[in-house]
């Protein structure tokens, strides 16, 4: 009987701004223009600064939970760049930010949602940006759908679908990968691979060598690319979205970032993680890498550095207090989305606030009620 | 007026609704080419071609999840899941997504899908083929859950789902399946979600049941004495309840039986004795009587008989009921 080898792989990683801001000019051509460059760098310093003033609300007890997304503004930035804004369609999770502004979601948003306010949620249609998800690799799936409701109507859009590296350890994530491959559907499946899910480091997520290679057995193209490179991951994306949209099917991408904060605000991160790791990690920040670049082609300075800081705290500040403004939801509201027409029940316990029933029903007033009014007849 | 079986009722509907409207498609496990382990979806791949009729890898959770994407991206899917027993898989994305995405929205993204499920017991089936879960749906805020048990509801029942702005799981009985034909109008026609339907009126007592324990139930009260006047309720809506139907009734006989196949404690026998109180207390004549299966794991085939209600323990309590 033959034996032979039916099927090999290899796995690419890219990277094409090293930690230093030196470029490599051959890969990086047709990518990023400088302006692009430029531009993007500010929006991590907003970010940045998003991130910062959320952590101190939550820590001044104006917030809840909230979890930071310091670290992975590379890689949530360039994937977003890839895409048509307001045409393609992203599928969130929570720990991609820069993605979603600039996207153009007002900021607001995404504070309500972490003030415990589901108004929050409630993105317009028109930023293509679906609700944050807290059930970890659940959304993989409904990015599936989108696609194929694309795919359907022959729209050429592309969906834009990012996870953790948790999330690939759930079985949504590789039925999600199967529905994509299968059907050919126009997604890109983009792991931000940031080291931890809380506690456990991704070896505990799993025994493979990378994560992208999971797309391997689904017979999707993968790369893991440097997560902080914000070229590589923007080049990855282009040619995955382009692959999309072409008709061509899904992709697997792997950004190799780090969680620089806690995973939210009620973890603390040096329980389990060691010193020296975070070390590193915070040298390979992708603000830093970004700036020395910009610095390298004279495109910034220190001058610079202290006016977008300065725009960014002004104009967060601004959004944080309009937040802060921003009252409770009407109690009506709880129950007015259970569906879009309430059923008697729900009615009645909303006008009623009760969910007991003597004194509500004129028809179960007993002998020693009989003389009161009903609460509600 | 053409006669229809369940199944044959139900695959009119799903022609009738995909004919009027594009953004309808089916997806589950085998119903396309195979049309479906129960033939409900016979022939409609062939109609609707394999864009619109789609087989699915075996992926429970995969083909919710995905149905929940199509539904947020202005699609009208219609997911099946091959037996109640494999909802455990896709019970996440039911629960956790489905019934939840209008009010963590606010009402922006909506989630329209109709979750065909066949259900029950009684059909010799092997393991995980004959439970009867839909308390555990209807326990959740945001779902709908319908149960039919004549043609002529079933397509009435299911058109309105299809057309539901929220999600729904339509549970087919699927013991009478094939058990009878009726007559169903050719033209389409919907019985709105949330409405209960008196199949026999009555003074004396009230039975209230739904899916094929309605069958048995018909079957007890034909081998009552004549004398006796019960009046039958079947829900055919599980979610949202019909109290108002069944108060009326009670407050009429003073009594109430309920019948249904799932066990006992901590489900809507529960849920409608409670009711029964809440709203007919000074009416009652008689504790309300739950027959039901019993609080175990649904048994193999040779033993299902045994532990599904039957027409004489449903006598034997509407007798007791009636007798205290």
């Amino acid at each position: 009987m033959p034996q032979k080898t039916v099927y090999q792989a290899r796995i690419d990683y890219l990277q094409i701004l090293d930690e230093q801001g030196r470029l490599d000019q051959t890969l990086a051509r047709d990518t990023l223009c400088d302006d692009d460059v430029r531009f993007l760098y500010e929006q991590m310093i907003i970010c940045r600064e998003f991130d910062e003033q959320a952590f101190k609300l939550q820590r001044s007890g104006r917030m809840g939970t909230f979890p930071q997304n310091k670290g992975q503004e590379a890689s949530a930035l360039g994937a977003a760049r890839a895409l048509r804004r307001g045409w393609d369609h992203i599928v969130p999770y929570y720990r991609e930010n820069p993605a979603l502004f600039l996207h153009g979601l007002p900021m607001h948003y995404v504070l309500l949602f972490w003030m415990g306010d589901e108004r929050g949620n409630a993105i317009p249609a028109h930023y293509c940006i679906n609700p944050l998800i807290v059930a970890i690799g659940t959304q993989t799936l409904h990015a599936a759908g989108i696609a194929w409701a694309f795919k359907m109507r022959k729209e050429p859009k592309v969906v834009l679908s990012f996870f953790g590296d948790g999330a690939t350890s759930t079985g949504d994530f590789h039925e999600a990968m199967n529905f994509a491959s299968v059907f050919r559907l126009p997604v890109v499946y983009t792991c931000l691979n940031n080291g931890w899910a809380i506690s456990m480091p991704s070896c505990r997520q799993t025994a493979a060598q990378t994560f992208a290679q999971k797309a391997l057995a689904y017979g999707m193209p993968a790369i893991q690319v440097d997560g902080n490179d914000i070229f590589a991951v923007y080049k990855a994306h282009r040619e995955a979205v382009e692959r999309a949209r072409g008709g061509g099917g899904p992709s697997l991408i792997e950004c190799l970032t780090y969680r620089l904060g806690d995973h939210t605000t009620a973890d603390d991160a040096r329980r389990y993680r060691d010193p020296k790791e975070y070390e590193v990690a915070l040298a390979r920040d992708p603000l830093i890498r970004t700036r020395k670049y910009l610095e390298s082609k004279s495109l910034w300075n220190e001058d610079l550095q202290v006016q977008t800081e300065k725009r960014a705290k002004a104009m967060v500040q601004d959004v944080v207090q309009a937040a802060l403004r921003t009252g409770k939801p009407t109690i009506d509201s709880m129950f007015d989305y259970a569906f879009e027409q309430l059923p008697p029940e729900i009615i009645r316990q909303k006008q009623t606030l009760r969910t007991d029933s003597i004194g509500q029903d004129p028809q179960q007033i007993g002998l020693r009620t009989k003389h009161r009014e009903p609460h509600h007849a | 007026m053409p006669k229809l079986n369940l199944v044959e009722a139900i695959n009119l509907a799903l022609v009738q609704e995909m004919e009027a409207d594009d953004r309808i498609v089916i997806l589950g496990e085998d119903v396309g080419v195979n049309g479906g382990v129960f033939r409900v979806t016979e022939g409609l791949q062939k109609r609707f071609g394999p864009e619109r009729v789609i087989d699915t890898p075996l992926s429970e959770s995969g083909i919710i999840g995905t149905s929940i994407g199509l539904a947020m991206a202005g699609m009208r899917p219609i997911p099946e899941i091959q037996f109640e027993g494999f909802l455990g898989p896709a019970y996440d994305q039911l629960v956790t997504n489905a019934a939840r995405i209008r009010t963590r929205t606010r009402g922006v993204v909506t989630c329209p899908i109709t979750v065909r499920v066949p259900v029950g017991g009684g059909i010799h089936a092997p393991e995980l083929h004959s439970d009867s879960p839909e308390a555990v749906y209807a326990h959740t805020p945001g779902l709908k859950v319908v149960m039919p048990s004549r043609p002529y509801d079933a397509k009435g029942l299911l058109i309105s789902a299809i057309r539901d702005p929220d999600p729904v799981i339509f549970f087919e009985p699927k013991r009478v399946y094939r058990s009878f034909k009726e007559d169903v109008p050719e033209d389409e026609y919907t019985i709105p979600i949330g409405q209960a339907n008196v199949l026999n009126e009555g003074t004396d007592i009230t039975v209230i049941t739904w899916g094929a324990m309605v069958f048995d139930c018909l079957a007890a009260i034909d081998h009552l004495p004549e004398n006796l006047s019960v009046e039958l309720i079947d829900l055919r809506t599980i979610w949202p309840i019909d109290y108002q139907t069944i108060a009326q009734s009670v407050r009429k006989t003073g009594r109430a039986v309920v019948v249904h196949e799932a066990p006992k404690s901590v489900g809507l026998g529960a849920e409608i004795s409670a009711l029964i109180q809440e709203h007919c207390f000074l009416y009652l004549e008689a504790p309300v009587q739950r027959v039901t299966g019993f609080d175990v794991v649904m048994p193999y085939y040779k033993l299902e008989n045994d532990y599904l209600p039957d027409s004489s323990r449903i006598m034997r309590s509407i007798q007791d009921c009636l007798a205290y």
